[in-house]
């Protein structure tokens, strides 16, 4: 009884320790740059970069290690001077558009850019048709009452 | 012009915007049905595998370099961890592929030495090599998102298919027609 006990025991005392890793954080995953500037443009990368593991969140809010090693690549990365677009050009070229919250217009997004405004545009002509029908109506009436 | 007869002109396209509002939330409606892609998928497939060098995982076996998959044949890259257990799982199927005569080089994610030489030694080592990334670094560069996930090396050094997820006993088959694939 004692040593099914224990075992139990041992068995949940080593649970905790599958599933997730033991190994500390990547240097610059919750480190700041030392350079404000720097950590300001990595800061704004990181808010518009997708966690790969818990997809609605951005890495810059996530606790999940492969976010925080992503940070420590935006991080490393502005440091060593590449622009933050360059940075989300490198992650887009892996995991695609999908990995980036900032819409971009490409092959598929154009409809969602075009669309919208040719719709403005479309109320825009029924407007001034409109306002310029019902003043040649005044007019009109104008006229007739005359 | 009278005001009657105008309205029954434009009926039909007034409808236009009711429809097409009720288009789109039948179609969110269905959406919601469908099941979601849970996995992002790398877009390196079809390109060259990306320069790196990572030291030895554990003892027992050298690190790995993109260099190691140059040369004559296709090769699997498995990216485990200790950690994860469905890199249990998918163990026994690694080792029916080696036996097939494929070569296997592992890529350990966030890894402690003492817990990969554990591992293997309760679950087998199917690697011919294994590489510590402790940050992910390399696991990033294939655009890959979790563990365990297998990629097949062409004999030219592209990357040429993804196996997200443990590979269970039906997979074999399907790894080893893209390895064919890829001479």
């Amino acid at each position: 009884m004692i040593r099914a006990l224990a075992v139990l025991l041992l068995a949940m005392l080593s649970l905790p320790a599958a599933g997730q890793d033991a190994l500390p954080p990547a240097p610059y995953a919750y480190t700041q740059l030392e350079d404000p500037a720097l950590e300001a443009k990595a800061t704004a990368l990181m808010h518009t970069l997708r966690c790969l593991k818990c997809q609605s969140q951005s890495i810059a809010d996530s606790d999940a290690p492969m976010a925080g090693d992503m940070r420590h690549q935006v991080r490393s990365r502005i440091l060593a001077g590449e622009e933050p677009e360059a940075v989300r050009a490198w992650l887009i070229e892996r995991y695609g558009d999908y990995v980036s919250y900032s819409p971009e217009v490409s092959q598929t997004t154009w409809p969602l850019f075009v669309v919208p405004a040719l719709l403005a545009l479309g109320a825009l002509l029924v407007l001034v048709r409109r306002l310029g029908r019902s003043r040649a109506d005044e007019t009109a009436a104008e006229g007739d009452a005359a | 012009m009278n005001a009657s007869g105008t309205p029954s002109r434009l009926r039909w396209w007034m409808w236009l915007p009711l429809a097409l509002f009720a288009f789109f939330a039948g179609l969110a409606g269905y959406m919601l049905t469908q099941e979601k892609e849970q996995f992002v998928k790398s877009t390196m497939v079809g390109k060259p595998l990306p320069a790196f060098a990572l030291p030895p995982a554990f003892e027992g076996r050298p690190g790995a370099a993109n260099t190691d998959f140059q040369g004559g044949k296709p090769r699997l890259l498995n990216i485990w961890a200790s950690w994860c257990l469905p890199c249990i799982a998918e163990a026994p199927q690694l080792e029916a592929l080696k036996a097939q005569g494929v070569e296997i080089i592992g890529i350990a994610i966030r890894d402690r030495p003492e817990d990969v030489a554990r591992f293997l030694e309760r679950h087998g080592n199917p690697y011919t090599r294994i590489g510590a990334d402790e940050i992910s670094a390399v696991q990033l560069e294939l655009g890959s998102s979790g563990v365990p996930e297998t990629f097949v090396i062409g004999a030219d050094g592209t990357i040429r298919y993804q196996h997200i997820g443990d590979i269970r006993p039906e997979h074999v088959a399907l790894l080893k027609a893209e390895l064919e694939k890829a001479q």
